[in-house]
């Protein structure tokens, strides 16, 4: 008896009930649907990330100067002047300051508040619009004048939308606003992207406690190479310090490497506790093969009577129990397809600042019907032993 | 030429508990090929057992069982499985066709396990049920067919496979007695057309049908020989038990 026989037999056997198939199935079905749903929910959070970190520039590598295990020190002229020497790689740099110490405006203070010390270039760097005002500029660098700009949540939020010409004090020292930015983030918020001050880097570095600049964005011509990029920097700040600790030089790309591995391990784990539910369904499958065994007993008696030998009795089991399995795979990722869409659907007008497309991997559909598949043989193996073994007299006599 | 099938002192026992049952106790005979034999006894003469180990779904305790010179008793359970497929056709009491499948798909059944290709498998099923006269009702399934008409779709499945011996298990059992001597007339014209047929029955008048009786009782022959001789219908000195046993 052949293998398209067998597998001949099995479809007409579940075709002969197919309620109890179905409810046989169901488990399956929901295991495979719910693996796939996640997965596709995981890889859209995965394209909103990097859709997101795009924004923020993945074409930026940051340094940081610690200074540890070295005596040498790095200027921002050297710095500059690296990457006037890689110019083929590099294209601009801003040192950046992070300060220290609150934002005052007016009488209310501001813990929340990110204020960096940027270069006139850094805006555009970064992508950075200015709506009102001016952004900053070479003189204020020189200078080092007491001006900012701020973010649109301060602007809308402390100065009524009105922010230019305005004053806030960063630790003490008054700064008077020329600029306000565009929207950054998705929505205003204390401590969001849109909450921040931007000042010359010369005069935050003077205000800080050590004087120095000890940090730097810098920008690459090609995203594609940007880790060869940073292979240079390193290289050329090695010769500098000549120790790899006094240094360190990360990248956006490797930021969004890490969220989406994060992102991909709660996805591992969601898709696993969804796919205990399709080993309940394999036992639910196995539950029905050994009643239908019971129920068959005579059939196989017969079966065994005319010369079905142990084996083509143990193949036809099998293959009903792999082939039910299977077909609830594939109502599964139909079913798992269909609420894809419907969740993207239902994400994009619940949360229209984060459109999320669900969008199932092919990956996760093999192996989802793989898993069903194979699910069905492990299960339906202890059944069609089980039918396998019966003796043909009693199983003749049975009734 | 030796005998199709041979038994030399078959025994078979089970355990029932602390007794050991003597379901069948040293039986010896021959069956020639073209026989029609009829073996027959009440339930719990051992005539189920013979026949199980003759259809070779059951081997012997002790003695020999040859089946076309072959010994059946130290094969494995795939070559019974074969032996049953190539060697026998069974026809049974309760008919035991499929009740899933067309005739011809029950039909099928033991050519699809001997691996006939499905062609020369669709010719030979329907030749075959065209035989018993049932070639209208290629596609019926079971349910829709009268008893007698399953029995005799029953006989075409066990002709198919072209077996050597046909091995017919109360075959009339539950038929009303007309049908029932339609299917022993059909049992008689394969033995005409030379098949061995082998009928096991507990039924007198229809175990007469046969051309020779072997007539068992608590796992022994009594009986072997004749059909039309009076002793194999009646064993003296034998026939007042029964009556005891009846009442």
């Amino acid at each position: 008896m052949s293998l398209a026989e067998t597998f001949q037999l099995a479809v007409q056997n579940i075709l002969s009930s197919k309620m109890r198939t179905f409810l046989t199935m169901l488990g399956i079905i929901i295991g495979v649907c719910a693996v796939i749903v996640i997965v596709g929910l995981g890889n859209g959070m995965q394209g909103y990330i990097e859709d997101s970190f795009a924004d923020m520039g993945t074409d930026s590598l940051t340094v940081s100067i610690m200074g540890r295990g070295s005596s040498r020190s790095v200027s921002e002229e050297e710095m500059y002047q690296l990457v006037a020497d890689n110019s083929d790689t590099f294209s601009r740099i801003s040192p950046t300051v992070a300060m220290t110490g609150s934002v005052k405006i007016g009488s209310s203070t501001l813990s929340a508040t990110a204020v960096t010390g940027v270069s006139e270039d850094y805006f555009s760097m970064k992508g950075y619009e200015i709506t009102q005002g001016r952004g900053l500029q070479y003189t204020d660098m020189t200078g080092r004048k007491k001006v900012c700009v701020v973010g649109q949540y301060l602007n809308q939020y402390y100065y009524g939308g009105a922010a230019v010409g305005q004053t806030l004090k960063v630790g003490g020292t008054t700064f008077t606003i020329v600029g306000v930015m565009a929207m950054k983030g998705t929505g205003l918020e204390e401590g969001g992207t849109d909450d921040c001050v931007f000042v010359p880097y010369s005069t935050a570095a003077r205000l800080s406690f050590t004087g120095t600049v000890n940090s730097y964005t810098l920008t690459v011509l090609d995203t594609d190479r940007i880790d060869e990029a940073k292979t240079t920097l390193e290289n050329a700040l090695y010769a500098i310090f000549e120790d790899d600790d006094a240094y360190t030089v990360g990248s956006m790309s490797e930021m969004v490497d890490e969220m989406n591995s994060m992102v991909n391990m709660i996805i591992c784990i969601l898709a696993g506790i969804a796919a205990i539910s399709l080993v309940v369904g394999g036992i639910g499958i196995m539950n029905i093969m050994l009643v239908s065994v019971t129920e068959r007993t005579r059939e196989i008696g017969i079966r065994k009577a005319l010369g079905a030998r142990e084996s083509a009795i143990m193949r036809q089991f099998v293959i009903e129990a792999a082939t039910t399995s299977a077909l609830g795979g594939v109502l599964g990722i139909i079913l798992g397809f269909g609420l894809s869409a419907v969740a993207t659907t239902v994400i994009a007008s619940v949360m229209p600042d984060t459109p999320i497309t669900v969008s199932p991997s092919v990956a996760a559909v093999l192996i989802a019907f793989g898993v069903s598949a194979g699910i069905g043989i492990a299960f339906g193996y202890l059944p069609a032993k089980k039918a396998a073994v019966l003796n043909p007299i009693d199983a003749l006599r049975y009734d | 030429m030796g005998a199709l099938i041979e038994f030399q002192e078959v025994c078979k026992y089970y355990q029932m508990g602390d007794t050991t049952v003597k379901a069948a106790d040293h039986i010896s005979f021959q069956i020639q090929k073209g026989e029609f034999v009829a073996i027959v006894g009440q339930s719990g003469s051992g005539k189920s057992t013979c026949m199980n180990i003759i259809g070779c779904l059951d081997v012997p305790t002790a003695g020999i069982y040859l089946l076309d010179g072959q010994g059946v008793g130290q094969m494995d359970k795939d070559q019974l499985a074969a032996i049953r497929n190539r060697m026998l056709g069974f026809i049974f009491q309760q008919y035991n066709l499929l009740p899933k499948l067309t005739l011809q798909e029950n039909v099928e059944v033991p050519l699809m396990y001997a691996g006939v290709p499905k062609g020369e498998r669709h010719e030979r099923s329907r030749l075959a049920l065209e035989m018993v006269g049932l070639g209208d009702k290629l596609r019926n399934k079971p349910s829709q067919l009268s008893g007698g008409q399953q029995q005799r779709a029953s006989i075409a499945r066990a002709l198919a496979g072209d077996p050597a011996v046909i091995l017919a298990d109360e075959p009339t059992g539950a038929l009303d007695s007309h049908t029932g001597r339609e299917v022993l007339t059909m049992l008689q014209q394969l033995h005409a057309a030379g098949n061995t047929v082998v009928l096991i029955t507990h039924d007198n008048s229809i175990a007469v049908q046969a051309q020779r009786i072997i007539r068992l009782e608590d796992g022994r022959v009594i009986y072997d020989g004749d059909a039309t001789a009076p002793e194999a219908v009646v064993t003296p000195g034998r026939a007042g038990r029964w009556k005891e046993a009846d009442a």
